[in-house]
């Protein structure tokens, strides 16, 4: 008996790996930054490229960066939520536009609102690197003290904001 | 080849010059297209690669990228691959290596912004130890259980010696046929 059922017992077990392994989400990389102090930046504004943002004006404050591309078409997705988002006045959302011509930025912008309290250049995708940016649109949730707590890569769902994101951003604002 | 021959391959390539060259005499016509031929390379320029001002520099950077995944491929490394992120990364490797960081330091940079992940050869850790020694556990086990088998084996094939009953049986049984035999 015990010969027939070893097989198959292997058999099982092997399956159930496999079956596991499939289920698996190979883009969902861990984030290293998460914990760690949120890299610092200093860019031009979006709109007003005269103006500098610096990511320690956002200090003492709960905020989410939001990275994002006009190029980028699951951004297209994310953006009536983060719109909405907006409306609701619980967090701040920065943008960082990643690798974008400008006039394209805000030409989008304004055909689908502007969800960002301010919004930066990154043209050259360097503050991408230092915030380990490798698929657009990532969201950040960084805390008063500038730790990031949380990092969203690929769009904002429904699902997502209201299970993880707005309990975390109300934890940490508490 | 013959050159009429060949024209008429030409001519029957295109349409409006084909249509324009037959206007043109023969002579005119190969004139041409020995033009045409010359000018070609010219339009399959592309936009120049960044030269590498140190070959030093970009053999060193080809050989730490090799050792590194390309996250928004992830069955390539950022050496091979041609995505926007491998491009930008290559780059700043490049960057870091002519400010004189050693390798070591640059892999660090890369690690502490996109995980472990980026690297090829996962660094031994409590949570890699099984995917390090795993197999040498399947090894163990597979060779355990081997000679468990031949042990149970060699017994099971070892002449047992008869017992003096069926040593008896043995003899009555051939007598038997023995006698059998001489009748």
């Amino acid at each position: 008996m015990i010969r027939y059922l070893l097989p198959l017992a292997a058999f099982i077990i092997l399956a159930v790996f496999l079956l596991v392994g499939l289920n698996l989400n190979p883009r969902k990389v861990p984030s290293p930054l998460i914990g760690k102090p949120a890299p610092v930046f200093k860019l031009q504004q979006l709109h007003e490229p005269e103006k500098i943002l610096e990511s320690k004006d956002n200090l003492g404050k709960v905020w989410l960066l939001n990275v994002w591309a006009s190029w980028c078409a699951s951004c297209r997705d994310e953006h009536p939520l983060l719109v909405q988002l907006a409306k609701s006045d619980v967090v701040p959302i920065y943008g960082l536009n990643y690798k974008d011509k400008r006039d394209l930025a805000i030409q989008w912008l304004e055909q689908l609102g502007d969800p960002y309290t301010k919004s930066v250049m990154d043209t050259e995708g360097r503050v991408g690197i230092e915030y380990g940016v490798y698929g657009v649109p990532e969201t950040y949730v960084i805390d008063k003290s500038g730790i990031i707590q949380y990092k969203q890569i690929g769009p904002v769902t429904v699902d997502v904001l209201e299970k993880t994101i707005l309990p975390l951003v109300k934890e940490l604002q508490g | 080849m013959n050159l009429k021959l060949f024209l008429k391959i030409i001519r029957n390539y295109g349409g409006l010059t084909t249509a324009w060259l037959q206007t043109l005499s023969c002579k005119r016509q190969v004139v041409f297209l020995l033009f045409i031929l010359i000018v070609s390379p010219f339009s399959w320029a592309k936009e120049a690669l960044p030269v590498a001002e140190n070959p030093e520099i970009e053999k060193r950077m080809i050989a730490l990228s090799e050792e590194l995944r390309c996250l928004v491929c992830q069955n390539e490394s950022l050496a091979g691959s041609r995505s926007d992120f491998a491009k930008d990364i290559r780059r700043e490797i490049r960057e870091q290596l002519i400010a004189n960081k050693s390798d070591k330091e640059i892999t660090d940079f890369l690690v502490a912004r996109y995980g472990d992940f980026v690297l090829y050869r996962p660094p031994v850790r409590t949570n890699t130890m099984l995917l390090w020694f795993g197999p040498f556990i399947f090894l163990l086990i597979g060779a355990c259980v081997l000679i468990f088998y031949l042990k149970q084996r060699r017994k099971s094939l070892q002449e047992s010696p008869l017992s003096n009953d069926q040593l008896k049986q043995a003899e009555t049984l051939l007598k038997k046929s023995s006698d059998g035999d001489s009748t």
